[in-house]
């Protein structure tokens, strides 16, 4: 079972990603980038994650999706122009050095020793072990974050209004 | 997790930070390349999620639950500068913003 799903998933995630990556239109790339945050929600199942995978479609596929959807159809771009001349050779570089990177950190993982494949605890990814851990030991980066969330919300409203 | 190897996972999950890092190389639509960008965050937080799973420890969904709040921080921001562009330069293609080019 988990290799079949892994396997889907791994095909969803890398399809949609050089969907995000290519297609001209930028809101089928959004969407596409909506199903890519799904199928890694996937993967955080498969990791027993179950708290963050429904974070993830909450709030990323969600949220911030909608976001972005948003600005995207009130902008009302038009398709991305081909690139000419110089463009295409950066394109080709970029190509290059992505597969260099991965060849490279594949490398890097198939000389790593075998990671353990023990049974996680039972309360391993549920709220009650996050929660647990994040108002206790992460309890001043939790309450640093919600300021920075608070700095963003302010900046955002600061930067898209026309005149205060 | 039991028939399958955490080294998959993370070699998946370099393959997604490669198309973020190709995307952001390659296109010029301000919004795709801050896409781009959340599949570089989303890659570097699978690969925090599939270590926590390794050593049992909820600290790498931590990590996971603070990128993501980041990248809707990021998020806000950067949508929000977009928007400011649009309205100064009717466009968001990033070859042509060059006004603090020297």
């Amino acid at each position: 079972m988990e290799p079949v799903a892994f396997v889907v998933l791994t095909a969803l995630a890398v399809v949609s990603g050089v969907v995000v990556i290519t297609h001209r239109n930028q809101v089928i790339a959004a969407l596409s980038l909506a199903a890519n945050l799904v199928a890694i929600a996937g993967f955080y199942l498969l990791l027993q994650a179950q708290f963050l995978a429904l974070l993830q479609v909450i709030v990323y596929a969600g949220a911030i999706m909608v976001l972005v959807l948003f600005v995207l159809m009130l902008l009302n771009l038009p398709d991305e122009a081909r690139r000419r001349g110089g463009g295409r050779m950066q394109s080709g570089l970029a190509l290059v050095l992505a597969l260099a990177f991965v060849g490279l950190l594949a490398l890097a993982l198939s000389r790593g020793t075998a990671g353990s494949s023990f049974p996680a605890s039972d309360r391993f990814g549920t709220v009650e072990s996050v929660g647990q851990a994040l108002f206790t030991r992460f309890f001043y980066a939790f309450e640093a974050i919600s300021l920075l969330l608070v700095v963003a919300m302010i900046g955002a409203v600061l930067l898209a209004k026309r005149r205060l | 997790m039991s028939s399958l190897n955490p080294q998959w996972l993370l070699l998946v999950s370099a393959v997604l930070f490669a198309l973020g890092v190709v995307g952001v190389l390659t296109r010029r639509g301000a919004i795709t390349i801050l896409m781009s960008i959340e599949i570089m965050l989303n890659a570097a937080n699978l690969a925090f999620i599939s270590f926590a799973r390794v050593h049992d420890q909820p600290d790498g969904q931590i990590f996971a639950f603070f990128v993501m709040t980041l990248a809707a921080a990021e998020a806000a921001v950067g949508l929000a500068i977009v928007i400011a562009l649009f309205r100064l330069r009717e466009s968001t293609e990033v070859d042509e913003l060059n006004l603090m080019r020297w």
